[in-house]
């Protein structure tokens, strides 16, 4: 244990996602240690990040405005949805310039075990959104794991009823992964060779 | 196959030690608690990626280091392969063949094939079905490695459903509840898909073992005895007996999901999943008897080395595996009584590669008489 505010630094470090307690006193003593410009532009940052981003209301995805930049682009595909977990996937699949509809953007999976359900995810907004006839194809790009695979069972059978054209990324995906791991390539032929869901 | 050389890395007691192996039979001899089972388990990590003593990857690690490392040169048929993974808890093990990494540990699986017996065994008659279901569930591995990702799916989810079951268990119904029960459809879909393919595959390896079994116990048991027999092995699967035991996946699958809406109700009150290769047993059976609460002391040790060697059995009739598995008889002998212990190093000596270890010389049979290597306080001394 370390001294007051030094401590409670190495505390916060700590609770974030993929930081354990070695590292999170590594970064402390390296913040510490570093040019105080360096540390100011760092909480002037993590302040605008704050301030600023907002996530979409239409997509979920983060943006600076109230919509984001793609659901604003008059030239992008409004009949097709892509369904993404996190934000991240939506730059994955961005890269690979393969897709020229819009998002949709979870917020996660379907996990009990940590207490994640559909209500708990962006899934009534999106069933909002496909009552609007303009979208004719759900594409279910979460990610190829079984949570993943779980959420787009549980998507496709209840949009089931509204007759849309339901895919699924094709397979090539490394399986158990995250989808932002796979390489671009990769991920833009299982764009390209994607399948019909049945359920 | 065998193993040409093992080295390890902050592997259990070991700081760093090389072990240069030979083909036949090696002891490895010393007092208690210096390491002998250390080495051995080390190659059964190799093999499977777990060890055989416990279930969790902590203790594998030496006290005090962050990571083992275990590297095992193995000779198959006449190609040479290294193998190399590294261990740190509460990670996913990290592996390198030929040096090159690999995406996932258990593509090493298959590699090298090992078959392992322990004092530990007698708990394959003697204990809970869960020890007879890793028994099939390990070997399943080590024949098909693929099934390391199937077993890994259904625990996972597994978990996940009986997550859900309990979130919902003695809760009174609600409005979420249809909710709930649609998310539920889901993972019962999942469980089956996963189910039915493990127990397709448990099927196939029951029906493989079911004439190698009798055959092995016959063999170690005492002959003379002819009341004690036939051993016989049944599985008996939570599907209910109406349906039958064949390796069909899809009609695996869809009895699964019948038994799981029949059984819908108990599991919501018990918020456990009720159906599945998870509640499945493995009966053993020595006449009409079945062995576990009947079987004497004698009569157990003899089926459990039966299971074992029928195991041995199967994987070395698979010629194109790269030969036969690598035998490990860890403290066995002094388990076993002399008769028992001269049946048994009689059957295995002839094997491509056996490693014994004995606290004492005179606990190895005679007929296993090979290399000798001393181990004390982590150092190890090749003596013969
Ligand atoms: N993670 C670990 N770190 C340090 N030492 C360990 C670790 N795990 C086990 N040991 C030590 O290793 C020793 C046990 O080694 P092992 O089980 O190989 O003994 P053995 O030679 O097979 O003995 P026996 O003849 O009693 O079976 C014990 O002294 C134990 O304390
Ligand atoms: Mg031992
Ligand atoms: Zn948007």
């Amino acid at each position: 244990m370390y001294e007051g505010v030094v401590q409670d630094l190495i505390d916060e470090l700590g609770r974030l996602p993929g930081v354990g307690p070695k590292s999170a006193q590594r970064i402390a003593f390296h913040l510490l240690a570093a040019d105080p410009v360096d540390v100011r532009r760092l909480v002037h940052v993590l302040t605008e990040v704050k301030d600023k981003v907002r996530f979409c209301k239409t997509c979920g995805n983060v943006a600076e405005q109230e919509e984001c930049r793609i659901c604003r682009d008059p030239r992008r595909d409004r009949s097709v949805i892509c369904v993404v977990e996190e934000s991240k996937d939506v730059v994955a699949i961005e890269k690979t310039r393969e897709f020229r509809g819009r998002y949709h953007v979870l917020g996660g999976a379907i996990s009990p075990i940590e207490g994640i359900g559909p209500d708990d995810l962006r899934v009534r907004e999106l069933m909002t959104r496909l009552a609007d006839d303009e979208v004719t194809e759900l594409i279910l790009a979460t990610d190829p794991n079984l949570e993943g695979e779980a959420t787009a069972t549980y998507l496709a059978r209840l949009v089931k009823p509204m007759g849309l054209r339901v895919t699924r990324l094709a397979s090539g995906l490394p399986v158990g992964g995250d989808l932002e791991y796979a390489d671009e390539v990769t991920l833009g032929r299982a764009f390209e060779g994607r399948r019909l869901i049945d359920v | 196959m065998r193993v040409a050389h093992l080295s390890l890395r902050d592997f259990r007691s070991y700081t760093e030690v090389e072990l240069p192996l030979d083909a036949g039979v090696t002891a490895l001899i010393g007092p208690n608690g210096q390491g002998k089972t250390n080495l051995v388990e080390a190659v059964g990590y190799l093999a499977t990626l777990g060890s055989h003593r416990v279930a969790q990857d902590a203790p594998l690690v030496r006290l005090g280091a962050e990571r083992a490392v275990v590297r095992g040169q193995v000779v198959r048929d006449d190609r040479s392969l290294l193998l190399e993974v590294e261990i740190t808890p509460g990670k996913a093990n990290r592996a390198r063949v030929n040096r090159s990494p690999v995406p996932r540990a258990r593509e090493m699986l298959g590699i090298l094939r090992s078959v392992l017996f322990a004092p530990e065994d007698l708990a394959l008659v003697k204990g809970d079905p869960a020890e007879r279901r890793r028994f099939l569930d390990d070997l399943l591995v080590l024949r098909t490695p693929r099934y390391a990702g199937v077993r890994a799916d259904y625990d996972r989810v597994l978990k996940q459903r009986n997550a859900l079951l309990r979130s919902g268990a003695g809760v009174r119904r609600s409005r979420q509840d249809s909710v709930d029960l649609r998310t539920l459809e889901v993972w019962d879909s999942h469980l089956s898909t996963a189910g039915a393919e493990l127990l397709a595959g448990r099927i196939d390896l029951v029906e493989g073992l079911r004439p190698l079994v009798d055959k092995a116990y016959q063999a170690v048991a005492e002959a003379s005895f002819a009341s004690a027999g036939p051993a016989a092995i049944d599985y008996r699967s939570s599907l209910g007996e109406d349906v039958p035991l064949v390796a069909d996946r899809d009609m695996l699958a869809a009895a699964m999901l019948n038994q799981i809406s029949e059984l819908r109700k108990a599991e919501l009150e018990r918020g456990i999943t009720l159906v599945g290769p998870h509640r499945d047993e493995l009966v053993l059976k020595l006449g009409p008897l079945p062995a576990k609460g009947y079987a004497s002391h004698g009569e157990s040790w003899s089926f459990a080395l039966a299971l074992k060697l029928a195991a041995y059995d199967l994987l070395r009739a698979e010629t194109d595996a790269g030969g036969e598995p690598v035998l490990v008889l860890d403290d066995v002998f002094a388990e076993l009584d002399g008769h028992r212990r001269e049946r048994l190093a009689t059957l295995v000596a002839g094997a491509e590669q056996v490693l014994v270890t004995a606290a004492v010389p005179e606990d190895v049979p005679e007929a296993l008489t090979g290399a000798r290597v001393d181990v004390m306080g982590g150092e190890v001394r090749r003596i013969r």
